[in-house]
C-alpha cells in the first residue's frame, strides 16, 4: 500500500477516523507521518490533514496548474500544501478561489455572522444610517420642507465627522 | 524573573475551585483566536518579525485591568520543566510549549485568563473556569477582546470575519470547550455511541491530551469544532445544551451501574484503592486511570470523609513534570514510577478502605 501523502513510500501508519457519519481512512508512510504530527496526538485530527490535502487540491484546480504566490508575505499554494497553514491574512485574497469549497465542507457557513471589531461596526452601521438620513433629506426637500431638510443636513454632516472617530458607536 | 512556581496557585489550592456540576463537569475554556492586519502567521513569519510582533501584543495585554500583576515572559525564557508544568496545568497547549524565541505567555494571577501570543495564531487568548460556566468564561472573554481590540489591528474581513492561520479557525475563531470526567459511561460500555453522536453534531470529543476514544483517565474535552456561519453564542449555547444531556446520561450511566451491576463497580473502586494505597512503583497513566476510579467512589459515597480535592490534587501532582518539580534531582522514568508511589500511599494514609454497602439478598459473606 502506498502512502496517501507522498504516493511513494509504502504506508506504514493507518489511520481511521469517524466524522460525522463517515468513516475517514488514511494511510501513511513513516516519515510523512512524522511531518504531519500523528505521532504527537494533542497537535493531531485526521480531519484536519485530510481537509488540508483536499484544500490544496482545490487550490491547485483553482489556479489552473499555476503557482499562486501571495503578493504581500511569498507564500505559495506548495507552502499551504505542506503545512495546511496560510501564511498571511492577506493569504484569504490570494487564494479565496480555492478556500471556497474547503470552508463549506469545513463550516456550518461560508459567511462569518458574529462578533466583529467595534471600528468594523461602526463603520457598516454608519453607512447604513448615513443612507436612511439622505433618503430622508431627498424626501424633504422635494416635499419642500426646508426647515426639515436642514435638520437632516446637518445630521448627516455630524456623523461624517463621527467615522473619524468610531467608539460613539457601541452594540 | 518571575519564578513560575512562586506564581502559580498550589496544586492544593487549584483543586479546591468549585463550579457548577464539578463532579462531572471538570472546567470550562473559551478561547479566541486573533491576528495582527500587517503581519505574517507565526508559523510562516521570521523570527525578527515574530519578536516584533510579540513586543506589540504583549504590553497590550499586560496593560488590560484583567491581567493586573500577570506572570508574563517570553517563551525562551522559560525551561523545559516550567512549560511543561503549565500543559498539565491546561494553562498552554502543548504545540506552544515547544515554541521558543518571539512567543510568549501572559498569565493573570487567578489562572482564569491565559493569553498564548504567536502560538498558531499571534493570540490565543483564553478564559477559564472551574466546573459548566461556558457562559461566564464566553462574557469575560468578549470583555477582554473588546479591551484589546482597541489597541490592536486585528485582521478582520467583513465576509470571513477574524482571518486566521488555518481555516478551521476562520470566522468567529472561537473554541468552547468542557473537560468531562466520565466513569460511569466508560464502565457501562455507553462512551462510544455517545461520542458518536456528539460527533454527528458537528462538536469534537478528545482524550485528556488527544485523540482516541481510550482517553486517560476517563477524561473527555467535548469542543465545537466549526467556526464560520454561526455566531459565538449560538455555538455556545449548543455546546452546553449537549453537555446538560452528557451530564444526565452520565448520572444515569452511574445510577444504573450500581443497581444492576454493583459488584463490578464496587470491584473496580475496590482495586483501584488497594493499588494506589499499597503500590511501591506506578506509572502515571496507571494513576490517572485508577484515581478516575477513586474519584467515582467519592461521588458514590464509598469514601466517608474523603475529598474529592484530594483525588484532584492528586491527579495533577503525579503528573510527571508537577512531580519531577518535588524534587530538586533529574529522575528518571522508573526513578519517578517509585516517587509516585510513595506520595500517593502517603497522601491516602489517611483515606479508610471503600465502605460498602451489603446487598440485602447475599448470603453470610
Amino acid at each position: 500500500m502506498q502512502c496517501s501523502i507522498c504516493k511513494e513510500k509504502p504506508a506504514t501508519v493507518h489511520l481511521t477516523q469517524i466524522v460525522g457519519e463517515k468513516m475517514q481512512k488514511l494511510d501513511l508512510c513513516e516519515d510523512c507521518a512524522k511531518a504531519k504530527g500523528v505521532n504527537d496526538p494533542a497537535g493531531f485530527a485526521l480531519a484536519d490533514l485530510m481537509l488540508g490535502l483536499g484544500a490544496a487540491q482545490e487550490i491547485e484546480q483553482a489556479a489552473g496548474g499555476a503557482e499562486l504566490r501571495c503578493g504581500r508575505c511569498g507564500f505559495t499554494q506548495a507552502d499551504f500544501k505542506k503545512s495546511g497553514r496560510l501564511g498571511c491574512p492577506e493569504c484569504y485574497k490570494t487564494f479565496c478561489e480555492g478556500l471556497g469549497g474547503l470552508l463549506k465542507t469545513m463550516h456550518k457557513g461560508t459567511r462569518h455572522v458574529g462578533k466583529a471589531p467595534e471600528s468594523q461596526r461602526a463603520s457598516s452601521e454608519n453607512a447604513d444610517r448615513l443612507k436612511a438620513l439622505q433618503k430622508k433629506l431627498e424626501k424633504a426637500v422635494e416635499a419642500e420642507k426646508f426647515e426639515e431638510a436642514a435638520q437632516l443636513r446637518d445630521e448627516i454632516r455630524q456623523m461624517a465627522e463621527r467615522t473619524t472617530t468610531p467608539k460613539t458607536f457601541t452594540r | 524573573m518571575r519564578d513560575l512556581h512562586a506564581f502559580l496557585s498550589p496544586p492544593a489550592e487549584s483543586a479546591r475551585r468549585h463550579g457548577p456540576h464539578d463532579r462531572i463537569v471538570m472546567s470550562s475554556r473559551v478561547r479566541l483566536a486573533r491576528n495582527l492586519r500587517d503581519a505574517a502567521f507565526p508559523g510562516w513569519a521570521k523570527k525578527t518579525e515574530r519578536v516584533r510582533i510579540l513586543d506589540t501584543i504583549r504590553p497590550a495585554v499586560e496593560s488590560l485591568p484583567e491581567m493586573k500583576d500577570s506572570f508574563s515572559e517570553a517563551m525562551d525564557n522559560l525551561g523545559a520543566l516550567d512549560r511543561q508544568i503549565l500543559v498539565e496545568r491546561h494553562l498552554i497547549s502543548r504545540e506552544h510549549a515547544a515554541k521558543s524565541a518571539g512567543s510568549g505567555l501572559v498569565l493573570n494571577h487567578e489562572e482564569t485568563f491565559s493569553v498564548m501570543i504567536n502560538e498558531e495564531d499571534h493570540l490565543r487568548m483564553q478564559a477559564l473556569r472551574p466546573g459548566l460556566q461556558l457562559k461566564q468564561a464566553w462574557t469575560a472573554l468578549d470583555n477582554f477582546d473588546s479591551s484589546l481590540e482597541k489597541k490592536l489591528d486585528y485582521a478582520f474581513d467583513a465576509d470571513l470575519g477574524y482571518l486566521t492561520a488555518c481555516p478551521t479557525n476562520l470566522g468567529t475563531g472561537i473554541r468552547v470547550s468542557a473537560m468531562l470526567h466520565l466513569p460511569g459511561l466508560v464502565l457501562g460500555e455507553q462512551i462510544n455511541p455517545i461520542i458518536q453522536s456528539v460527533n454527528k453534531l458537528g462538536l469534537a470529543v478528545r482524550g485528556l491530551y488527544g485523540e482516541g476514544t481510550e482517553a486517560l483517565g476517563n477524561v473527555f474535552q467535548v469542543s465545537n469544532q466549526m467556526t464560520l456561519g454561526e455566531n459565538e453564542s449560538m455555538i455556545v449555547e449548543r455546546l452546553e445544551k449537549v453537555l446538560a444531556q452528557i451530564i444526565e446520561h452520565e448520572e444515569n450511566a452511574r445510577q444504573i451501574l450500581l443497581e444492576k451491576k454493583p459488584k463490578t463497580v464496587y470491584n473496580h473502586i475496590g482495586r483501584a484503592y488497594g493499588i494506589l494505597a499499597n503500590a511501591h512503583s506506578i506509572s502515571s497513566k496507571e494513576t490517572m486511570n485508577l484515581l478516575s476510579l477513586l474519584r467515582l467512589g467519592v461521588d458514590l459515597g464509598l469514601f466517608p470523609g474523603a475529598e474529592r480535592s484530594l483525588v484532584d490534587e492528586l491527579f495533577l501532582v503525579t503528573q510527571p513534570a508537577h512531580l519531577q518539580k518535588q524534587f530538586s534531582d533529574k529522575l528518571s522514568a522508573e526513578e519517578r514510577d517509585l516517587m509516585r508511589a510513595d506520595m500517593v500511599r502517603e497522601r491516602l494514609k489517611n483515606v479508610s478502605r471503600p465502605v460498602v454497602k451489603s446487598r440485602p439478598t447475599n448470603t453470610s459473606n
